[in-house]
Protein backbone atom coordinates (compact mmCIF):
# COMPACT_ATOMS: atom_id res chain seq x y z
CA UNK A 1 0.00 0.00 0.00
CA UNK A 2 1.23 3.58 -0.64
CA UNK A 3 1.62 5.97 1.95
CA UNK A 4 1.45 9.63 0.80
CA UNK A 5 -0.67 12.04 2.63
CA UNK A 6 -2.78 14.36 1.10
CA UNK A 7 -4.79 17.28 2.13
CA UNK A 8 -6.86 19.72 -0.19
CA UNK A 9 -7.83 23.26 0.64
CA UNK A 10 -11.77 23.97 0.24
CA UNK A 11 -12.45 27.72 0.50
CA UNK A 12 -16.38 27.49 2.35
CA UNK A 13 -16.24 31.61 1.90
CA UNK A 14 -14.69 34.01 1.02
CA UNK A 15 -11.33 32.89 -0.58
CA UNK A 16 -9.25 34.26 1.69
CA UNK A 17 -4.58 35.21 1.11
CA UNK A 18 -2.63 31.90 0.81
CA UNK A 19 0.07 31.68 3.27
CA UNK A 20 2.85 29.61 2.88
CA UNK A 21 3.77 26.71 5.61
CA UNK A 22 6.89 28.21 7.52
CA UNK A 23 9.73 25.95 8.04
CA UNK A 24 9.71 25.17 12.01
CA UNK A 25 12.82 24.79 13.64
CA UNK A 26 12.25 22.20 16.72
CA UNK A 27 12.64 18.26 16.99
CA UNK A 28 8.72 17.18 15.25
CA UNK A 29 9.76 13.45 16.92
CA UNK A 30 9.06 14.82 20.40
CA UNK A 31 5.80 16.57 19.06
CA UNK A 32 2.80 15.51 20.89
CA UNK A 33 -0.02 16.70 18.36
CA UNK A 34 -3.30 17.20 17.81
CA UNK A 35 -6.17 19.37 15.92
CA UNK A 36 -6.87 22.89 17.93
CA UNK A 37 -9.84 23.21 19.66
CA UNK A 38 -11.44 25.17 16.96
CA UNK A 39 -11.03 22.85 14.51
CA UNK A 40 -12.99 19.21 14.21
CA UNK A 41 -11.95 15.81 12.47
CA UNK A 42 -15.41 14.82 10.52
CA UNK A 43 -16.56 11.80 7.87
CA UNK A 44 -17.87 13.58 4.97
CA UNK A 45 -20.61 11.49 3.70
CA UNK A 46 -21.02 12.89 0.14
CA UNK A 47 -17.43 12.49 -0.83
CA UNK A 48 -16.36 10.00 1.36
CA UNK A 49 -13.27 11.26 2.72
CA UNK A 50 -12.31 12.63 5.88
CA UNK A 51 -12.30 15.83 6.39
CA UNK A 52 -10.36 18.96 8.77
CA UNK A 53 -13.42 21.93 9.59
CA UNK A 54 -12.17 25.10 10.71
CA UNK A 55 -14.07 28.49 10.46
CA UNK A 56 -14.23 29.61 7.01
CA UNK A 57 -12.95 26.61 5.58
CA UNK A 58 -12.28 22.87 5.13
CA UNK A 59 -9.60 20.74 3.97
CA UNK A 60 -10.26 17.27 2.36
CA UNK A 61 -7.98 14.48 3.51
CA UNK A 62 -6.70 10.96 1.48
CA UNK A 63 -7.01 8.00 3.40
CA UNK A 64 -3.53 8.22 4.65
CA UNK A 65 -3.59 11.48 6.33
CA UNK A 66 -6.91 10.53 7.76
CA UNK A 67 -4.78 7.91 9.37
CA UNK A 68 -2.27 10.26 10.36
CA UNK A 69 -4.81 12.63 12.13
CA UNK A 70 -6.99 10.07 13.88
CA UNK A 71 -3.62 9.03 15.37
CA UNK A 72 -2.86 12.39 16.98
CA UNK A 73 -4.46 12.60 19.90
CA UNK A 74 -2.38 15.06 22.10
CA UNK A 75 -0.37 12.28 23.86
CA UNK A 76 1.08 9.92 21.23
CA UNK A 77 4.11 11.24 20.34
CA UNK A 78 5.30 11.88 16.70
CA UNK A 79 7.46 9.08 17.19
CA UNK A 80 5.14 6.94 18.36
CA UNK A 81 2.53 8.07 15.26
CA UNK A 82 5.13 6.44 12.86
CA UNK A 83 5.84 3.47 14.76
CA UNK A 84 1.83 2.75 14.74
CA UNK A 85 1.84 3.79 10.66
CA UNK A 86 4.97 1.90 10.06
CA UNK A 87 3.35 -1.06 11.27
CA UNK A 88 0.68 -0.48 8.93
CA UNK A 89 2.16 0.78 5.80
CA UNK A 90 5.11 -1.96 6.00
CA UNK A 91 5.81 -1.61 2.00
CA UNK A 92 6.93 2.19 2.90
CA UNK A 93 10.60 2.34 4.76
CA UNK A 94 10.14 3.99 7.90
CA UNK A 95 12.07 7.16 7.33
CA UNK A 96 9.97 8.31 4.23
CA UNK A 97 6.83 7.48 6.81
CA UNK A 98 8.24 9.35 9.47
CA UNK A 99 9.34 12.38 6.73
CA UNK A 100 5.46 12.40 5.15
CA UNK A 101 3.91 12.47 8.38
CA UNK A 102 6.38 15.69 10.01
CA UNK A 103 5.37 17.47 6.45
CA UNK A 104 1.68 17.36 6.80
CA UNK A 105 1.58 18.12 10.56
CA UNK A 106 4.08 20.62 9.74
CA UNK A 107 1.30 22.49 6.93
CA UNK A 108 -1.02 21.96 9.64
CA UNK A 109 0.54 23.67 12.30
CA UNK A 110 1.49 26.15 10.04
CA UNK A 111 -1.90 26.91 9.04
CA UNK A 112 -2.95 27.23 13.28
CA UNK A 113 -4.77 24.29 13.14
CA UNK A 114 -2.29 22.02 15.36
CA UNK A 115 -1.06 22.26 18.50
CA UNK A 116 2.13 19.98 19.84
CA UNK B 1 -26.74 18.96 -14.97
CA UNK B 2 -26.96 18.57 -11.58
CA UNK B 3 -26.29 21.20 -9.45
CA UNK B 4 -23.01 21.85 -7.38
CA UNK B 5 -22.23 20.95 -3.88
CA UNK B 6 -23.23 23.50 -1.35
CA UNK B 7 -20.70 23.82 1.31
CA UNK B 8 -21.85 27.01 3.11
CA UNK B 9 -24.62 28.48 4.33
CA UNK B 10 -25.53 31.19 5.85
CA UNK B 11 -28.99 31.65 8.17
CA UNK B 12 -29.92 35.08 8.62
CA UNK B 13 -32.17 33.86 11.11
CA UNK B 14 -33.96 37.31 11.63
CA UNK B 15 -33.75 40.77 10.58
CA UNK B 16 -34.18 42.34 14.44
CA UNK B 17 -31.49 44.23 15.37
CA UNK B 18 -30.28 46.41 18.45
CA UNK B 19 -27.43 48.29 15.90
CA UNK B 20 -27.89 50.55 13.28
CA UNK B 21 -24.75 49.57 10.90
CA UNK B 22 -23.90 52.12 8.04
CA UNK B 23 -22.54 49.35 6.20
CA UNK B 24 -25.05 46.28 6.94
CA UNK B 25 -25.83 44.00 4.13
CA UNK B 26 -29.76 43.67 5.11
CA UNK B 27 -32.64 44.51 2.27
CA UNK B 28 -33.32 48.27 2.89
CA UNK B 29 -36.75 46.70 3.18
CA UNK B 30 -35.46 44.39 5.91
CA UNK B 31 -38.53 45.63 8.14
CA UNK B 32 -40.98 43.45 5.64
CA UNK B 33 -39.36 40.77 6.24
CA UNK B 34 -41.01 39.95 10.30
CA UNK B 35 -42.54 36.47 9.20
CA UNK B 36 -39.74 34.28 10.74
CA UNK B 37 -39.33 31.06 10.13
CA UNK B 38 -40.47 28.27 13.17
CA UNK B 39 -37.79 26.81 15.19
CA UNK B 40 -39.04 23.38 13.40
CA UNK B 41 -38.49 25.33 9.94
CA UNK B 42 -35.27 25.84 10.84
CA UNK B 43 -33.80 22.43 12.16
CA UNK B 44 -35.61 20.48 8.99
CA UNK B 45 -33.49 22.94 6.55
CA UNK B 46 -30.14 22.50 8.55
CA UNK B 47 -30.66 18.48 8.23
CA UNK B 48 -31.62 19.14 4.26
CA UNK B 49 -28.39 21.63 4.78
CA UNK B 50 -26.17 18.83 5.91
CA UNK B 51 -27.91 15.95 3.28
CA UNK B 52 -26.80 18.76 0.33
CA UNK B 53 -22.96 18.52 1.34
CA UNK B 54 -23.18 21.92 3.76
CA UNK B 55 -20.11 22.22 5.94
CA UNK B 56 -20.36 25.43 7.38
CA UNK B 57 -23.16 27.10 8.98
CA UNK B 58 -22.86 30.51 10.02
CA UNK B 59 -26.05 31.67 12.59
CA UNK B 60 -26.54 35.08 11.25
CA UNK B 61 -29.27 38.27 10.80
CA UNK B 62 -30.17 40.87 11.81
CA UNK B 63 -28.59 39.89 15.33
CA UNK B 64 -29.31 36.36 15.59
CA UNK B 65 -28.58 36.10 19.68
CA UNK B 66 -32.11 38.10 19.43
CA UNK B 67 -33.77 34.50 18.61
CA UNK B 68 -34.94 33.06 21.84
CA UNK B 69 -34.45 29.34 20.20
CA UNK B 70 -30.90 30.22 19.58
CA UNK B 71 -30.31 26.72 21.55
CA UNK B 72 -32.30 24.52 20.00
CA UNK B 73 -30.82 25.66 16.40
CA UNK B 74 -27.27 25.30 17.47
CA UNK B 75 -28.02 22.20 19.12
CA UNK B 76 -29.99 20.73 16.09
CA UNK B 77 -26.78 21.61 13.57
CA UNK B 78 -24.32 20.52 15.77
CA UNK B 79 -26.65 16.91 15.64
CA UNK B 80 -25.73 17.23 11.49
CA UNK B 81 -22.41 17.73 11.83
CA UNK B 82 -21.78 21.36 11.12
CA UNK B 83 -19.63 23.22 12.26
CA UNK B 84 -21.58 26.22 13.73
CA UNK B 85 -20.37 29.77 13.72
CA UNK B 86 -22.41 32.78 15.29
CA UNK B 87 -22.03 36.20 14.06
CA UNK B 88 -22.57 38.79 16.07
CA UNK B 89 -22.70 42.21 16.85
CA UNK B 90 -22.45 41.04 20.97
CA UNK B 91 -24.42 43.43 22.43
CA UNK B 92 -26.91 40.67 23.82
CA UNK B 93 -24.11 38.10 24.79
CA UNK B 94 -23.48 37.28 28.52
CA UNK B 95 -21.66 35.08 30.62
CA UNK B 96 -24.86 32.69 30.95
CA UNK B 97 -25.91 32.82 27.77
CA UNK B 98 -22.08 32.14 26.37
CA UNK B 99 -21.87 28.88 28.13
CA UNK B 100 -24.99 27.84 27.07
CA UNK B 101 -24.37 28.12 23.92
CA UNK B 102 -20.75 26.64 23.97
CA UNK B 103 -22.57 23.65 26.35
CA UNK B 104 -24.98 23.18 23.00
CA UNK B 105 -22.06 23.13 20.65
CA UNK B 106 -21.60 25.78 19.48
CA UNK B 107 -17.97 25.99 17.80
CA UNK B 108 -16.91 29.61 17.11
CA UNK B 109 -17.95 33.03 17.44
CA UNK B 110 -17.56 35.77 15.29
CA UNK B 111 -17.67 39.30 16.79
CA UNK B 112 -18.50 42.60 15.15
CA UNK B 113 -16.35 45.90 16.46
CA UNK B 114 -16.51 48.75 14.30
CA UNK B 115 -13.43 50.90 15.54
CA UNK B 116 -11.14 51.45 17.92
CA UNK B 117 -11.97 54.80 18.60
CA UNK B 118 -15.12 54.75 20.70
CA UNK B 119 -16.99 57.87 19.35
CA UNK B 120 -16.78 56.24 15.41
CA UNK B 121 -17.25 53.04 16.89
CA UNK B 122 -20.51 54.55 18.17
CA UNK B 123 -21.06 56.73 15.56
CA UNK B 124 -21.32 53.43 12.62
CA UNK B 125 -23.11 51.26 14.99
CA UNK B 126 -25.33 54.11 15.47
CA UNK B 127 -25.39 52.95 19.10
CA UNK B 128 -23.74 53.09 22.17
CA UNK B 129 -22.12 49.83 22.02
CA UNK B 130 -18.09 50.17 22.14
CA UNK B 131 -17.34 49.54 25.60
CA UNK B 132 -19.78 46.28 25.48
CA UNK B 133 -18.53 44.70 22.76
CA UNK B 134 -15.00 45.00 24.33
CA UNK B 135 -16.24 43.19 27.76
CA UNK B 136 -17.82 40.31 25.37
CA UNK B 137 -14.85 40.06 23.73
CA UNK B 138 -12.99 38.93 26.52
CA UNK B 139 -16.54 36.66 28.11
CA UNK B 140 -15.88 35.08 25.04
CA UNK B 141 -12.59 33.55 24.77
CA UNK B 142 -12.43 33.24 28.81
CA UNK B 143 -16.17 30.49 28.28
CA UNK B 144 -13.19 29.43 25.75
CA UNK B 145 -14.56 29.87 22.18
CA UNK B 146 -12.46 30.86 19.10
CA UNK B 147 -13.01 34.40 18.10
CA UNK B 148 -12.83 36.07 15.12
CA UNK B 149 -13.11 39.54 15.10
CA UNK B 150 -14.65 41.06 12.04
CA UNK B 151 -14.25 44.93 11.81
CA UNK B 152 -15.82 46.20 8.29
CA UNK B 153 -13.21 49.41 6.47
CA UNK B 154 -14.35 52.35 5.36
CA UNK B 155 -13.52 55.73 5.47
CA UNK B 156 -14.25 56.62 8.57
CA UNK B 157 -11.84 53.99 10.30
CA UNK B 158 -9.40 52.66 7.32
CA UNK B 159 -6.83 54.77 9.23
CA UNK B 160 -6.47 52.90 12.63
CA UNK B 161 -5.84 49.88 11.05
CA UNK B 162 -2.47 49.24 12.62
CA UNK B 163 -4.70 49.74 16.19
CA UNK B 164 -7.58 47.59 14.98
CA UNK B 165 -4.56 44.85 14.58
CA UNK B 166 -3.20 45.41 17.78
CA UNK B 167 -6.87 44.91 19.32
CA UNK B 168 -7.83 41.87 17.89
CA UNK B 169 -4.07 40.27 18.85
CA UNK B 170 -4.98 41.86 22.47
CA UNK B 171 -8.27 40.50 22.46
CA UNK B 172 -6.42 37.01 21.57
CA UNK B 173 -8.66 36.64 18.39
CA UNK B 174 -7.33 33.70 16.18
CA UNK B 175 -8.68 35.14 13.45
CA UNK B 176 -9.24 39.04 11.78
CA UNK B 177 -11.00 40.12 9.42
CA UNK B 178 -10.23 43.42 8.02
CA UNK B 179 -13.41 43.30 5.66
CA UNK B 180 -13.93 46.22 3.45
CA UNK B 181 -17.22 47.00 3.10
CA UNK B 182 -19.04 45.57 0.33
CA UNK B 183 -21.07 48.60 -1.62
CA UNK B 184 -24.41 46.72 -1.72
CA UNK B 185 -27.82 47.85 0.48
CA UNK B 186 -27.06 50.08 3.45
CA UNK B 187 -23.39 50.65 2.16
CA UNK B 188 -24.38 51.75 -0.97
CA UNK B 189 -26.68 53.70 0.16
CA UNK B 190 -24.03 55.53 2.59
CA UNK B 191 -21.42 55.15 0.17
CA UNK B 192 -20.18 58.90 -0.42
CA UNK B 193 -19.55 58.58 3.61
CA UNK B 194 -17.56 55.53 3.55
CA UNK B 195 -15.48 54.99 -0.16
CA UNK B 196 -12.00 55.56 1.15
CA UNK B 197 -9.01 56.97 -0.77
CA UNK B 198 -6.90 55.05 -3.47
CA UNK B 199 -4.03 55.55 -1.28
CA UNK B 200 -5.75 54.72 2.14
CA UNK B 201 -6.85 51.71 0.85
CA UNK B 202 -3.12 50.62 -0.79
CA UNK B 203 -1.90 51.78 2.61
CA UNK B 204 -4.22 49.58 4.74
CA UNK B 205 -3.32 46.52 2.13
CA UNK B 206 -0.06 46.82 3.03
CA UNK B 207 -0.50 47.05 6.53
CA UNK B 208 -2.91 43.91 6.90
CA UNK B 209 -0.03 42.02 4.01
CA UNK B 210 2.83 42.75 6.71
CA UNK B 211 0.87 41.88 9.74
CA UNK B 212 -0.40 38.48 8.54
CA UNK B 213 3.12 37.38 7.68
CA UNK B 214 3.89 39.00 11.66
CA UNK B 215 0.82 37.08 13.21
CA UNK B 216 1.41 33.79 10.97
CA UNK B 217 0.13 30.39 12.74
CA UNK B 218 -1.26 32.75 15.84
CA UNK B 219 -4.10 35.18 14.13
CA UNK B 220 -5.10 34.51 10.50
CA UNK B 221 -5.04 38.22 9.06
CA UNK B 222 -7.88 38.62 6.37
CA UNK B 223 -8.09 41.27 4.06
CA UNK B 224 -10.90 41.45 2.06
CA UNK B 225 -11.01 43.56 -0.89
CA UNK B 226 -13.44 46.03 -1.95
CA UNK B 227 -13.63 45.30 -5.72
CA UNK B 228 -13.94 49.10 -6.76
CA UNK B 229 -10.01 49.35 -6.94
CA UNK B 230 -9.79 46.49 -9.14
CA UNK B 231 -10.24 46.19 -12.86
CA UNK B 232 -10.91 42.51 -12.80
CA UNK B 233 -14.07 41.11 -10.91
CA UNK B 234 -14.07 39.37 -7.89
CA UNK B 235 -15.35 35.25 -7.51
CA UNK B 236 -18.35 36.36 -5.86
CA UNK B 237 -19.66 33.76 -3.18
CA UNK B 238 -17.36 31.45 -5.16
CA UNK B 239 -20.09 31.67 -8.17
CA UNK B 240 -23.51 32.28 -8.10
CA UNK B 241 -25.38 29.48 -6.44
CA UNK B 242 -22.52 27.37 -6.50
CA UNK B 243 -20.78 26.38 -2.93
CA UNK B 244 -23.18 28.95 -0.82
CA UNK B 245 -26.39 30.20 -0.08
CA UNK B 246 -28.41 32.35 2.22
CA UNK B 247 -31.56 32.03 3.91
CA UNK B 248 -33.58 34.84 4.56
CA UNK B 249 -35.21 34.85 7.59
CA UNK B 250 -38.62 34.33 5.81
CA UNK B 251 -36.74 31.18 4.05
CA UNK B 252 -35.83 32.09 0.88
CA UNK B 253 -33.09 30.67 -0.61
CA UNK B 254 -30.61 33.04 -2.01
CA UNK B 255 -26.94 32.84 -3.72
CA UNK B 256 -25.99 35.53 -1.65
CA UNK B 257 -26.60 38.42 1.29
CA UNK B 258 -27.44 40.93 -1.44
CA UNK B 259 -29.37 39.59 -4.48
CA UNK B 260 -32.79 40.07 -2.70
CA UNK B 261 -31.59 43.94 -4.55
CA UNK B 262 -32.10 42.38 -8.27
CA UNK B 263 -35.71 42.09 -9.68
CA UNK B 264 -37.58 39.72 -11.27
CA UNK B 265 -36.11 36.23 -9.83
CA UNK B 266 -37.92 34.16 -8.02
CA UNK B 267 -36.47 32.76 -5.19
CA UNK B 268 -38.56 29.50 -3.36
CA UNK B 269 -38.53 29.34 0.28
CA UNK B 270 -37.98 26.68 2.33
CA UNK B 271 -41.43 27.05 3.43
CA UNK B 272 -43.26 25.96 -0.05
CA UNK B 273 -40.15 23.14 -1.08
CA UNK B 274 -37.59 21.37 0.22
CA UNK B 275 -34.51 22.69 0.48
CA UNK B 276 -33.14 19.85 -1.06
CA UNK B 277 -35.57 20.62 -4.23
CA UNK B 278 -34.79 24.41 -3.97
CA UNK B 279 -30.90 24.04 -4.39
CA UNK B 280 -31.68 21.92 -7.81
CA UNK B 281 -34.67 23.36 -9.42
CA UNK B 282 -34.88 27.00 -7.78
CA UNK B 283 -35.41 29.53 -11.27
CA UNK B 284 -33.44 32.54 -9.35
CA UNK B 285 -30.41 29.90 -8.15
CA UNK B 286 -30.81 29.10 -11.38
CA UNK B 287 -30.45 32.38 -13.07
CA UNK B 288 -27.05 33.12 -13.52
CA UNK B 289 -25.52 29.03 -12.45
CA UNK B 290 -22.75 28.05 -15.23
CA UNK B 291 -21.98 30.07 -17.72
CA UNK B 292 -24.67 29.68 -20.16
CA UNK B 293 -26.25 33.44 -19.24
CA UNK B 294 -22.97 35.29 -19.86
CA UNK B 295 -22.99 37.72 -22.92
CA UNK B 296 -19.62 38.64 -25.09
CA UNK B 297 -17.14 40.02 -23.90
CA UNK B 298 -17.75 37.34 -20.92
CA UNK B 299 -18.47 34.08 -22.31
CA UNK B 300 -15.17 33.72 -24.87
CA UNK B 301 -12.89 35.25 -21.56
CA UNK B 302 -10.28 33.08 -20.29
CA UNK B 303 -10.93 35.07 -16.73
CA UNK B 304 -14.33 33.16 -16.23
CA UNK B 305 -13.55 29.95 -14.70
CA UNK B 306 -11.68 32.26 -12.02
CA UNK B 307 -14.22 34.70 -11.38
CA UNK B 308 -17.42 33.09 -12.68
CA UNK B 309 -18.69 36.39 -13.76
CA UNK B 310 -18.41 38.50 -11.27
CA UNK B 311 -21.06 40.08 -9.38
CA UNK B 312 -24.62 39.83 -10.62
CA UNK B 313 -26.12 42.13 -7.96
CA UNK B 314 -23.66 44.64 -8.50
CA UNK B 315 -24.25 44.75 -12.09
CA UNK B 316 -27.86 45.33 -11.32
CA UNK B 317 -27.32 47.82 -9.07
CA UNK B 318 -24.44 49.62 -11.46
CA UNK B 319 -26.05 49.12 -14.97
CA UNK B 320 -29.54 47.99 -14.07
CA UNK B 321 -28.86 45.25 -15.86
CA UNK B 322 -27.91 41.75 -13.77
CA UNK B 323 -26.59 39.36 -17.00
CA UNK B 324 -24.62 42.61 -17.45
CA UNK B 325 -20.38 42.33 -17.37
CA UNK B 326 -19.76 43.53 -13.68
CA UNK B 327 -18.69 46.81 -14.13
CA UNK B 328 -15.48 46.53 -11.98
CA UNK B 329 -14.14 44.55 -15.07
CA UNK B 330 -12.19 47.20 -17.50
CA UNK B 331 -13.63 45.36 -20.64
CA UNK B 332 -16.92 46.68 -19.17
CA UNK B 333 -18.71 49.15 -21.52
CA UNK B 334 -19.58 50.61 -18.05
CA UNK B 335 -16.24 50.52 -16.35
CA UNK B 336 -16.44 54.12 -15.64
CA UNK B 337 -19.30 54.41 -13.32
CA UNK B 338 -16.90 52.34 -11.13
CA UNK B 339 -13.87 54.50 -11.48
CA UNK B 340 -16.04 57.51 -10.88
CA UNK B 341 -17.55 55.82 -7.80
CA UNK B 342 -14.35 54.95 -6.13
CA UNK B 343 -13.04 58.54 -6.88
CA UNK B 344 -16.40 60.17 -5.13
CA UNK B 345 -14.53 60.07 -1.96
CA UNK B 346 -14.58 63.37 0.22
CA UNK B 347 -13.50 64.74 3.70
CA UNK B 348 -17.08 65.22 4.90
CA UNK B 349 -19.43 62.83 5.03
CA UNK B 350 -22.83 63.70 3.88
CA UNK B 351 -26.41 62.67 5.61
CA UNK B 352 -25.67 59.11 7.21
CA UNK B 353 -28.60 56.48 6.49
CA UNK B 354 -28.72 54.31 9.69
CA UNK B 355 -30.11 50.77 9.35
CA UNK B 356 -33.37 50.99 11.49
CA UNK B 357 -37.03 50.19 11.16
CA UNK B 358 -37.59 53.99 10.66
CA UNK B 359 -35.45 54.12 7.52
CA UNK B 360 -36.36 50.54 6.29
CA UNK B 361 -40.26 51.53 6.24
CA UNK B 362 -39.18 54.99 4.50
CA UNK B 363 -37.92 52.74 1.66
CA UNK B 364 -40.91 50.10 2.21
CA UNK B 365 -43.02 53.09 1.20
CA UNK B 366 -41.13 53.93 -1.91
CA UNK B 367 -40.13 50.72 -3.05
Amino acid sequence: MLFTSLMSLLACSRPCGDSEGRVVADTPQTWRPRLVPKARLRWDAVEKRHMVIFPEAALLLNETAAEILKLCNGERTVEQVVDTLAQTFTATARAQIEEEVIELLARLRARGLLEV
Amino acid sequence: MSAPRPYTLVAEITYRCPLRCLYCSNPLTFHAWRDELSTEQWCRTFSEAAELGVVQLHFSGGEPVVRKDLCTLIRHARACDLYTNLITGGTLLNEENLKQFRDCGLDHIQLSVQDTDRDTADLVAGVHAYEKKLAVAHLITQVGFPLTLNVVLHRLNIERVPAIIDLAAELGAQRLELANAQYYAWALENRRALMPSREQYDQAEAIARAARQRYQGTMEVVFVKVDYFSDEPKACSGGWARNYMCITPTGEVLPCQAAHAIPNLRFPSVREESLIAIWQHSPGLNAFRGDSWMRQPCQSCPRKTVDFGGCRCQAFLLTGDAAATDPVCRFSPHHEVVLHAAAATSPEHGPLVYRDPRNSERFMASA
